[in-house]
């Protein structure tokens, strides 16, 4: 049996309409041939929960209508400007937006990794953030002397989703030093990988590739997509495509050069 | 005037950094991060320098959770915040104005701040537009407060903000005039901020970086920030991407 799947689309069969689905950062390897699939396939209803904030790949299928729920810190295209279909979708009310800090995105993986149900975390306290999350509990720390402290609920995802450089024929992923790709598929209850290359041998045999490899034990698929994080970075491969993100933030400033972004890089449609 | 404004602001910025062990600089920061990669320079790689974000500007090997991991344990001593609006106590709002059911403006979102401010020791906040709309009596969102209740576990804060007109302190609460940049006056800054602050009946100039800092921002930090910063690095230092 392997994990490698025939086709992207095949690969990305686990992630269906409502589910729960958690992505990487900006810069740590986003799966955006996977998201422009994901686009192209009509997904609905995502509960997105982006690890802990992110840029075009939020944007993109928050624009496209693919997002009921976005679980974030933030939303940016960075340097190139604000989220434009992600401002949008808030202030039209179109998407529910559970707002996070970083720390407590991590904090609330970590304490599904470990099986736990919750994960305390410092700061928070007086701020908005807190307030408008009543998922979210604070208590006196039973180890404290009047030490009030917040407890934030496991996050449990239905699929983690990323992009990495290599996996093996074992299903082996190599993360390298982006560990929270590792958090995410230990949290998730199936793991999606795309991967710019297939690695001859195995990933677990030498210690200097073990040490930054995700085991195939917690990955159910795995699709060949050849600068897959385009036009996003890949960590110690690749950068951006700063000209591409600037086309991006100008075309989707309005729904109109949206959909037209839509039509030549999503859907590929032949210009007339 | 024979340097930039973003020069002089990160001159000042480095130099309240300070003698210590760790800099961290999050997203969206040009300006501090050239002033961390400063510091660096100056202090023959002290500080520890990480920006978020740059490979090349990070030593984690524990993913992104380490910066907060870091930061909890009291191992970052400086960071940088902005926000949409800044008010007088020093709260930030990194989310929305507006009400909150209806806002009438989006922020991308609170990123780390609600944590961090809790518990990075020196937060330096900055603002390049210092007007009414965005230093504010009182913020429509708190995304991070500039002080707690005694009984809440804090062991940092803000103590300073620079904008694109003067150097504010922060101490007990309040904000301070410390200097004016050059070609601003204490009228203009009284003006243009909508908190009320201290200032002390003489408020110096804030000086100008130094021949040597400009040259050593121009030559040697402006092509690390390239990296992270393309555009800024190009708008402001001239700098090109190096070819991979």
């Amino acid at each position: 049996m392997s994990q490698i799947a025939a086709t992207l689309d095949e690969a990305l069969g686990a992630i269906t309409d409502g589910c729960m689905l958690v992505v990487p950062r900006e810069v740590s390897g986003v799966p955006m041939d996977a998201t422009r699939a994901l686009i192209r396939r009509g997904i609905k209803r995502l509960h997105l929960v982006a690890l802990p904030t992110s840029s075009l790949q939020a944007d993109l299928l928050i624009g496209a209508g693919c997002v009921e729920t976005l679980e974030t810190s933030a939303v940016s295209l960075g340097e190139y400007g604000p989220a434009p279909r992600f401002t949008a979708a808030i202030l039209a009310g179109s998407i529910k937006m559970k707002d996070a800090t970083c720390p407590a995105l991590h904090a609330a993986l970590q304490a599904t990794e470990k099986g736990v149900p919750f994960m305390p975390l410092r700061g928070l306290i007086g701020s908005d953030v807190l307030k408008y999350r009543d998922d979210w509990k604070v208590i006196d720390s039973p180890f404290g002397n009047d030490d009030r402290i917040v407890l934030l609920p496991a996050i449990k995802p239905d699929v983690a989703l990323f992009h990495a450089a290599m996996a093996d024929v074992y299903g082996n992923v190599w993360i390298g030093r982006q560990r929270e790709l590792a958090t995410m598929a230990h949290a998730a209850a199936k793991t999606i990988v795309t991967v710019d290359r297939i690695h001859p041998g195995n990933l677990l045999e030498t210690p200097v590739l073990a040490a930054g490899t995700l085991p195939g034990f917690y990955v159910d698929a795995i699709a060949l997509t050849e600068r897959g994080a385009w036009p996003l970075p890949l960590p110690d491969y690749y950068t951006a495509d700063a000209a591409h993100l600037a086309e991006y933030a100008r075309m989707a400033a309005t729904e109109e050069g949206f959909a037209e972004y839509l039509d030549k890089y999503v859907y590929e449609k032949q210009m007339v | 005037m024979n340097f930039r404004p973003e020069e002089l602001l990160a001159d000042q910025i480095a130099q309240l950094i300070g003698d210590v062990r760790h800099v961290a600089v999050g997203n969206a920061s040009p300006i501090p991060a050239t002033a961390a990669l400063l510091a660096r320079e100056r202090g023959n790689g002290r500080p520890y320098v990480s920006l978020l974000g740059s490979p090349k500007n990070t030593f984690w090997t524990d993913g992104a959770r380490e910066l907060f991991d870091c930061a909890g344990q009291g191992r970052i001593d400086v960071f940088f915040l902005s926000g949409g609006q800044i008010d007088g106590h020093g709260n930030i709002n990194l989310v929305e104005i507006g009400d909150h059911a209806h806002p009438k403006v989006r922020f991308p979102g609170s990123f780390g701040s609600a944590y961090l401010y809790y518990v990075v020791p020196k937060v330096i906040l900055f603002r390049t537009e210092h007007s009414r709309r965005t230093l504010v009596r009182q913020v429509d969102y708190i995304s991070a407060p500039g002080a707690n209740e005694p009984n809440v576990f804090r062991t940092g804060g803000p103590v300073a903000l620079i904008t694109n007109r003067c150097l504010f302190s922060f101490a007990d609460g309040r904000f301070t005039l410390q200097s004016v940049h050059p070609g601003h006056t204490v009228e203009e800054v009284i003006e243009h901020t909508g908190f009320d602050f201290d200032r002390p009946d003489h408020v110096p100039e804030t000086p100008p970086p130094s021949a040597e800092t400009l040259k050593l921002m121009r030559e040697t930090v402006a092509p690390q920030l390239a990296e992270l910063y393309p555009q800024f690095a190009a708008q402001v230092f001239g700098v090109g991407i190096p070819a991979a």
